[in-house]
């Protein structure tokens, strides 16, 4: 007979405390971003959208060679002797023409590898995280501007034996 | 209605209707007066849960649609599912299964008749009014079980099978507490009860006895089980059953369901504001502050504060089991009721 008032006075006592700490949520302020109209301040460190400064870039292919994803296309040419010497921003000759350089984000998985090892700091992880495109060929961005002065020839697949 | 008779007459040659009509157009009009405050308060109520539940867990809740805090949410919903393919199963029974979400409503509807808004606004002031709510409240449990059974799905019909046991089990205890205050009024009639109440806080059933205001707590929650609100949301246990017994239910036929919930849940708290907060009248007596506010729009507002607790007590408490639902109705709220009879009937012999 104890235990049964007991188990009232209990059960009426948690209920109240429970209500008690629901009743001290409904005030508390909402963790919520309202994401498109607010949007979060990203960490100075950051990892989105790739970058690549072209001007500065002097296409050494460190970037495609640390790629654990093979993400990065790069393709260039050697500029003749009497052409204007160019420097990038930093004071690096650049001795090659590129003229492919090919970021393909659907690939890339952010693990921003290939930014340490940029001798003239030209490719960079930015905060730009919201790029979503229609066609997945709209993910792949190309930052070269310059055409290629001797193209390469194009390789000949062996024809198929009649 | 009666207010509403006398507005019909005083419109030029309405005398000159037969006998009949002019008996019809009342009923028809206060029938679509009370249609569209369901319709409305439904999806108040459903925006309003969404939002208590949302801030309660410190999240937002619907903020878009509408503009001011997603106030058009329910709107939208709507007819989201007025717009959905409506599904009959294969193996369905096509009769019952049309017919269940229909009977519920009608049930949750028919409840309205004898609400008393105001000293006027009242359908029909029955003279069994009381007993008339606890009859057609119990009407949802066929709906219910029609439906359960109907679906041929086991999840709809456990849903179905739960609800029926625990609404007929609550029905006793409620049925007894709100017998309390009929025996101090000596008056079925919902208005003689609210009449009975006038003058203020202290004149409140609530607030009158000891007796009465255990009675309210035992009301109010044998009316939550009634509904099948948490703590007692069994039938509709979302982690056991889907969604129980309208798992199989979809577009309109499942809006027939929702708004029928909420519709009773704004029901059984009318019923805990009419008989033991007052209904109608005035919070403060009136010899303190000018009675300003009309009278729908105060059994309104206790109404709405009541449903409130209901939708905080679900966000705060989880889902009793079988056993303890049993337990606590049979061994609990069943005895404690009868000890309140008795007390009240002892007070109304020798202390007049």
């Amino acid at each position: 007979m104890r235990t049964y008032f007991k188990d009232i006075f209990s059960g009426v006592a948690t209920t109240l405390i429970a209500m008690r700490i629901t009743f001290r949520h409904l005030f508390t302020p909402a963790v919520t971003v309202q994401y498109p109209t607010v949007k979060w301040n990203l960490p100075d460190r950051a990892r989105a959208r790739l970058f690549n400064k072209i001007e500065d870039c002097i296409g050494c292919g460190q970037c495609a060679r640390v790629c654990p994803t093979d993400c990065i296309d790069i393709e260039t040419e050697k500029r003749a002797k009497d052409e204007p010497e160019i420097f990038a921003s930093d004071g690096t000759p650049i001795k090659l023409r590129t003229y492919v350089f090919d970021i393909d984000m659907t690939k890339c998985c952010y693990c921003a590898l290939c930014t340490f090892p940029c001798p003239t700091y030209c490719l960079v992880m930015t905060k730009e995280y919201e790029y979503s495109v229609y066609d997945k060929k709209d993910h792949v961005y190309h930052f070269a501007v310059d055409k290629p002065l001797y193209p390469k020839p194009v390789k000949e697949h062996a024809a198929p034996k009649a | 209605m009666e207010s509403i008779r006398q507005l019909l007459a005083s419109i030029p040659n309405y005398g000159a209707l037969p006998e009949l009509l002019r008996d019809f157009i009342p009923m028809l009009v206060s029938c679509v007066i009370i249609l569209l405050y369901v319709a409305v308060l439904g999806m108040f109520l459903v925006w309003l849960e969404r939002k208590v539940s949302a801030h309660m867990q410190d999240r937002l809740g619907p903020m878009y649609v509408g503009g001011w805090h997603g106030w058009a949410q329910s709107l939208a919903d709507g007819i989201k599912l007025l717009l959905k393919e409506d599904i009959i199963p294969a193996a369905a029974d096509p009769l019952l299964f049309k017919l269940a979400p229909i009977m519920v409503f009608v049930g949750a509807f028919a409840a309205f008749v004898v609400l008393p808004f105001g000293m006027a606004s009242i359908v029909a002031d029955l003279n069994i009014g009381v007993l008339y709510l606890l009859a057609v409240a119990s009407l949802s449990v066929v709906g219910i079980i029609m439906g359960g059974w109907a679906s041929n799905n086991k999840y709809a019909l456990y849903g179905g099978m739960r609800s029926a046991a625990q609404i007929i089990s609550y029905e006793i205890p409620a049925a007894l507490a709100l017998m309390t205050v009929v025996v101090q009024v000596g008056s079925l009639s919902m208005q003689d009860i609210v009449t009975a109440q006038q003058g203020g806080l202290h004149k409140w059933f609530i607030f009158r006895n000891p007796f009465t205001f255990v009675a309210f707590f035992i009301y109010f929650v044998c009316s939550l089980a009634e509904v099948n609100r948490t703590p007692f949301d069994i039938p509709e246990a979302e982690s056991e059953l889907v969604a129980g017994y309208h798992t199989e239910y979809s577009g309109m036929r499942f809006a027939f369901f929702m708004l029928a919930e909420y519709a009773n849940m704004f029901v059984v708290a009318g019923i805990a504001t009419t008989v033991f907060l007052g209904g109608w009248t005035q919070i403060l007596p009136a010899a303190l502050v000018p009675q300003l506010v009309p009278g729908p729009i105060l059994f309104s507002l206790k109404t709405l504060f009541l449903v409130f607790v209901q939708i905080w007590l679900r966000w705060s408490l989880p889902r009793l089991r079988v056993d303890q639902l049993m337990y606590l109705c049979w061994k609990v709220m069943l005895p404690v009721s009868m000890v309140l009879i008795l007390g009240v009937g002892f007070l109304a012999v020798y202390w007049k």
